[in-house]
């Protein structure tokens, strides 16, 4: 493993290493907000790449999402919770954690490899020297649009795949499980709250944040032609799944008070 | 003028220069040969400062470029062009966008303006009418030009190639020099080309330095490395596979 693999490398000293480097690019990525609306097309263009390409996909993945948690929502109840409170149980499910945490696994395997292989493409074939050589920051043209991509378009198609994912609930409960659709939407009444709803969003925010980073953050570092872009790559996509999972905890015993 | 002092560069055990001192005058063309890995491009980079050293400096007119501030060292780069050894263009933008972008991102020219430069700069290195065309498009030797016409973009006082000419055919490859030379002559820029293509050395250099085992070994006109006894420098040039350079 090269020495630029330090998410994967757990000997202290490449750990801490690889953690002052993050560190470094994060302060700078927040430092080059002061360019955010004289790059606007930039994070325009990110925004597209980032979220809009990836409705579709999302799309599909929710509504199989919902189905399936009314499906074994309805399993787990046969016997012991009235049918009555599906909508709710799919509802919370859906809201503060399955689309949050779902749509951003699907969104570190789309996008988090894109920008790893592209700004690490760029890094091998010494596009981003080319460009440093040229007096343009390449965190402020490269990285700081991404990063305020992934924290905007992050929220916005999560909240789109909550509607999907509620809209494949009920129509699984509906069509295979044989609840009435009044009853699963009242049920989903009952317990629903905003706060539930905006949390969801909250995590979206940060998960958006740890996906753009650790793409271009791995696409930076990458090392050794080809092999080294697809070793970015695969770094990217894993490191976010595991960081989205972490964060995801941390902040669940934050926002979700028991 | 530029002037390297005992500069040394290790990547991890490795050590690529172990001492470079080197002065290079106002409008000289400089041209570092030496074996493929010898530092060269390392070299190169430190001039602009895309690396930094473990020991030396790199002082051009009086500051050193290790010690500038971040806008001293935007300002500096402002006035070195760089053609990279593959070209480095960007390949999610046409040729025109590649060779306006320094104008337009870091110069801040009006588009107008950009757009005009940038089909200036393309007849210069006689490729008119492909500024529409992506990297992709083009073969390596019009790359190479593109690149040599987005290094003049900003009419710099410096000029840095990097191997110019690897991986062209003789004839893109004397053509990419005859640009140079050209280039280097309109201009009245200061040029350090490395490079271990020999027939590039001597049309385009005003002096040659070679590289071995991190150090300089030869500093001469190209006269004199033709003449030289010097056993290494020999081997070099005459490109023999036996003598003191052995191939690890």
């Amino acid at each position: 493993m090269d020495e630029h693999s330090p998410v994967f490398d757990l000997r202290p000293t490449t750990l801490i290493s690889g953690l002052g480097r993050l560190s470094l690019m994060l302060g700078r990525t927040l430092l080059a907000f002061r360019y955010f609306f004289s790059s606007l097309h930039l994070v325009v263009n990110q925004m597209y790449h980032i979220g809009v390409k990836s409705i579709w996909l999302i799309m599909i993945t929710s509504v199989f999402t919902g189905g399936v948690s009314a499906w074994q929502a309805a399993y787990q109840f046969k016997n012991y919770v009235p049918i009555r409170y599906l909508g709710g149980a799919v509802g919370k499910a859906v809201l503060i954690e399955l689309a949050p945490v779902l749509t951003a696994l699907v969104i570190a395997g789309r996008v988090g490899a894109g920008i790893a292989a592209e700004i690490g493409s760029m890094k091998v074939t010494e596009q981003i020297d080319a460009m440093e050589s040229m007096s343009v920051d390449p965190i402020r043209y490269l990285v700081m649009p991404r990063f305020a991509a992934g924290i905007i378009m992050l929220p916005i198609i999560t909240a789109l795949a909550d509607f999907i994912a509620i809209f494949g609930a009920l129509l699984v409960a509906v069509s295979l499980i044989g609840v009435e659709t009044e009853t699963f939407m009242n049920g989903f009444k009952q317990l629903f709250t905003l706060s539930d709803f905006f949390s969801g969003l909250i995590k979206a925010t940060a998960f958006g944040a740890i996906i753009s980073m650790m793409g271009c953050y791995h696409g930076f570092f990458t090392s050794g032609g080809a092999q080294g872009v697809g070793a970015s790559t695969t770094r990217a996509v894993v490191s976010s799944a595991v960081m989205v999972l972490i964060a995801d905890y941390i902040m669940a015993t934050l926002l979700f008070r028991i | 003028m530029i002037k390297v002092e005992n500069l040394k560069k290790s990547f991890g055990r490795l050590e690529v220069l172990t001492g470079i001192d080197l002065e290079i005058q106002k409008g000289e063309s400089v041209v570092v040969i030496g074996q493929s890995g010898c530092g060269k491009s390392v070299l190169l980079k430190h001039i602009i400062a895309l690396l930094r050293p473990d020991e030396g400096s790199v002082v051009v007119d009086g500051q050193n470029v290790f010690e500038l501030k971040h806008v001293d060292l935007m300002d500096f780069r402002k006035r070195v062009g760089v053609l990279f050894q593959f070209g480095a263009l960007f390949d999610s933008m046409t040729v025109a966008e590649n060779i306006g972008f320094c104008l337009k991102e870091s110069l801040h020219m009006k588009p107008q303006q950009v757009k005009q430069i940038a089909e200036e700069k393309l007849a210069l290195v006689g490729m008119k009418d492909v500024g529409h065309k992506m990297p992709s498009e083009i073969s390596g030797g019009m790359k190479k030009r593109v690149a040599l016409a987005r290094a003049i973009a900003t009419e710099p006082d410096i000029i840095l190639y990097d191997e110019p000419t690897t991986g062209l055919d003789p004839i893109s490859a004397d053509m990419i020099n005859e640009l140079i030379v050209d280039v280097n002559k309109k201009l009245g820029v200061t040029s350090i080309a490395v490079t271990h293509d020999m027939a590039s050395a001597y049309k385009i250099a005003d002096r040659i330095i070679m590289l071995y085992e991190g150090k300089i070994v030869w500093d001469g006109t190209p006269d004199q490395i033709r003449q030289t006894d010097n056993a290494i420098v020999k081997q070099f040039i005459t490109g023999s596979s036996t003598g003191p350079i052995t191939v690890h």
